[in-house]
């Protein structure tokens, strides 16, 4: 689960990591206000869960508070285009406003999971404020990682080689080593996927500052975070993912003409493929699960339905614990509630396989039968192919 | 033979008593799976499907001599199954519970490597050895026994890659979902090494998916240690970057872990890449029956 900057850094600040005074708007008047408490110049901070809000805009800085004002109109006007949102954007709902700081350095501070070494990963490098993955890239040796053993946690050796590393003066370095402790106990305490600071500022007094916060959770351990939970912005989700979510599916919006429903991720991902190797492309990913019963089937349906690009429905489920009679029923119980207009093609393996095909058959919903993957991928662009005719 | 579990394989099922566990314990005695002894705290002396039921691990190890457990308890409490598992003494550990937090997986993976233990999973259909024994949630009917290793990130795209060898009348030898979770138990190159020593297994798959750097490792593995022919299958080509497609391994972020680098590294490796999840069982027939004569069943 992702969350915004400013939530990223109200836990940053509960746990004495410090950030910029500022606080967060959902309108260019309030914006203007805060300005006017925390005394001009601001920095005026999209709050979008989207990476490169800075090259598109949606990171300006602003000199009195009027200017606040109108910079805060602006972001909050438009959706923000960055390479990470798509061409359509996101809709920005609330900006941070943030006092500036007097940058001396800026360095980089990461903790993520390192699967090829099964173990939490800490990562830092003098050289933040720009693209670290691109500095990975060309200079490796700009990055230095320690690794954790969890049955430890981290070890105050450990935490002070990361912040030696960076070349600061003792208390600094010092600071820097507390800093990380700190954020060790965050990443594990609530369970993230991904904490970063990027840049962590040495400001000209000498203070350090989280001038940016980036803070992820494993969505399996929210069970035992419901403050976490909490934080969860749901104008982030589209619509059609919420819905789906609320009803078990697993669900992902696509921008293509062929809607598909299939059980299992690797399956989905495999008929996602195939729909592009036949000159089509999916219009969602949808995976029902391995154990969905006819009324899941029933509202999946409805939900690919729901996507006005859908030109045709692909159908693809090998029935291992999802049975195919079900499966069937499903359909058949959907097809009966809303009208369809579209190409709909099924291909059917696996338990009760033969009672599911008679179920289909028994219907009045008018569809294509497949046997195997193949024959359905080429019935599916034979039939985006005629809609196009 | 086969790898990991055959006719012998002794196993418990924890948490037998739950719907799943009940569900999948009876489908694998049908297979012929030995199911010696069931665990669920608080209810030793009950029987789920005839099986009887113990409080701990260590007691219905006692009792019974079982080396291989499976695992079917909810996730907040998987991880200290796996753990107790592996502290009782059992050698092979199926985890087939999804959604355990991935930091509860690293101290659980270090746990189980200072005691031996071998973990398949989590977040696995398991595993077969077709006519022999299945600890797993598979359909046991689509499979054959036969030549065939199977090793696999994903769980029903398996059972359609199972299925095309079948229907081509090529068997398997053992076929293991290794499971879609950032951390787990064996990896590719711990299966592929024991199906290129297993007498049995003559020819592998090995279907990937986006995410991680598995198949990336598999494939310099291969390069080096595995004489065996190998086909593969990737599935993400087409799955956005950055969205987390089901699995929590299927997950892209930056450059690394695409379906095309994975791949370039698969076939530099000499394996037999296939493009279309489709033509998997196909394209094995060609590599294992060049003159396309007789069946691969054994």
């Amino acid at each position: 689960m992702k969350i915004h900057e400013y939530q990223a850094k109200e836990i940053f600040a509960s746990v004495g990591i410090p950030v910029p005074r500022g606080e967060v708007a959902a309108t260019p008047q309030e914006a203007q206000r805060i300005a006017e408490t925390l005394g001009s110049p601001v920095m005026v901070k999209a709050q979008v869960h989207a990476g490169g809000r800075g090259k598109a805009g949606g990171i300006r800085r602003a000199e009195t508070p009027k200017q606040v004002n109108e910079a805060a109109k602006d972001i909050l006007a438009k959706p923000l285009v960055t390479h990470q949102t798509g061409p359509g954007g996101k809709r920005v709902n609330r900006v941070l406003v943030e006092k500036t700081v007097n940058i001396a350095n800026e360095l980089y501070i990461g903790l993520a999971i390192d699967r090829k070494r099964r173990s939490s990963a800490i990562m830092v490098s003098s050289r933040g404020g720009v693209e670290i993955e691109e500095i990975a890239r060309q200079d490796p040796e700009a990055i230095f990682t320690e690794w954790i053993d969890p049955t430890i946690g981290l070890p105050v050796f450990q935490a002070y080689r990361l912040a030696n590393y960076l070349g600061l003066d003792q208390a600094q370095t010092r600071k820097v080593s507390s800093l990380i402790q700190a954020l060790y106990r965050l990443f594990a305490g609530k369970d993230c996927s991904l904490v970063e600071i990027n840049p962590l500022v040495i400001e000209r007094s000498g203070e350090v500052v989280a001038l940016d916060a980036k803070v992820d959770f494993d969505d399996n351990a929210l069970f035992r975070h419901p403050e976490i939970a909490a934080l969860q912005d749901e104008s982030e989700v589209s619509p059609l993912e919420l819905k789906a979510k609320a009803f078990n599916l697993n669900y992902i919006k696509l921008d293509g003409n062929v809607g598909c429903l299939v059980n299992g991720a690797g399956l989905a991902m495999a008929t996602m493929d195939l729909i592009e190797l036949v000159g089509a492309s999916p219009a969602n990913f949808l995976d029902v699960g391995g154990g969905a019963d006819e009324t899941m089937i029933e509202n999946a349906f409805c939900i690919l339905l729901s996507d006005p690009a859908v030109e045709a429905v692909f159908i693809n489920i090998f029935g291992g614990i999802l049975r195919c009679d079900a499966l069937a029923q499903g359909i058949v119980r959907a097809a009966e509630t809303v009208t369809i207009d579209l190409p709909v093609v099924i291909r059917l393996e696996g338990t009760n396989v033969k009672e599911g095909r008679k179920v289909l058959r028994r219907s009045s919903f008018h569809f294509s039968s497949a046997t195997d993957m193949q024959q359905a991928a080429a019935l599916v662009a034979a039939a985006v192919e005629g809609r196009r005719a | 033979m086969s790898i990991l579990i055959d006719q012998t394989t002794k196993a418990i099922v924890q948490g037998i008593t739950g719907n799943e566990g009940r569900f999948h314990t009876s489908r694998m005695i049908d297979y012929g799976t030995k199911i010696v002894a069931g665990v669920t705290p608080g209810k030793e002396g009950q029987t789920a499907e005839d099986v009887l039921v113990y409080n701990t691990v260590s007691a219905a190890m006692a009792a019974t001599g079982a080396t291989a457990s499976i695992i079917f308890v909810p996730s907040r409490f998987a991880a200290d199954a796996i753990m107790e598992a592996a502290e009782a003494g059992i050698k092979l550990v199926i985890c087939i519970t999804e959604g355990i937090p991935v930091q509860d997986m690293i101290t659980v993976r270090r746990y189980l490597d200072r005691l031996g233990t071998i973990l398949i999973g989590p977040n696995t259909p398991g595993i077969i050895s077709p006519n022999k024994c299945k600890l797993g949630i598979m359909a046991g009917y689509i499979h054959r026994e036969g030549p065939v290793g199977v090793v696999s990130r994903s769980g029903t795209l398996t059972y359609e890659v199972v299925h095309q060898l079948s229907q081509l009348g090529i068997g398997q030898s053992t076929c293991v979902g290794i499971g879609g979770d950032p951390i787990g138990g064996l990896s590719f190159t711990d299966l592929l090494i024991r199906f290129e020593e297993d007498p049995q297994t003559r020819g592998m798959v090995l279907i990937g998916e986006i995410g991680g750097s598995a198949e990336e490792e598999a494939a310099a593995y291969i390069a080096e240690r595995i004489k065996k022919p190998v086909v593969a299958f990737v599935a993400g080509r087409t799955a956005p970057l950055g969205r987390r497609m089901g699995h929590a391994g299927a997950i892209i972020t930056g450059g690394s872990g695409t379906a095309s680098a994975k791949i370039a590294a698969l076939a530099k490796a000499g394996v037999t890449v296939v493009e279309s999840p489709a033509n998997v069982g196909a394209t094995m027939a060609k590599i294992i029956r060049p003159n396309n004569r007789g069946l691969l069943i054994a």
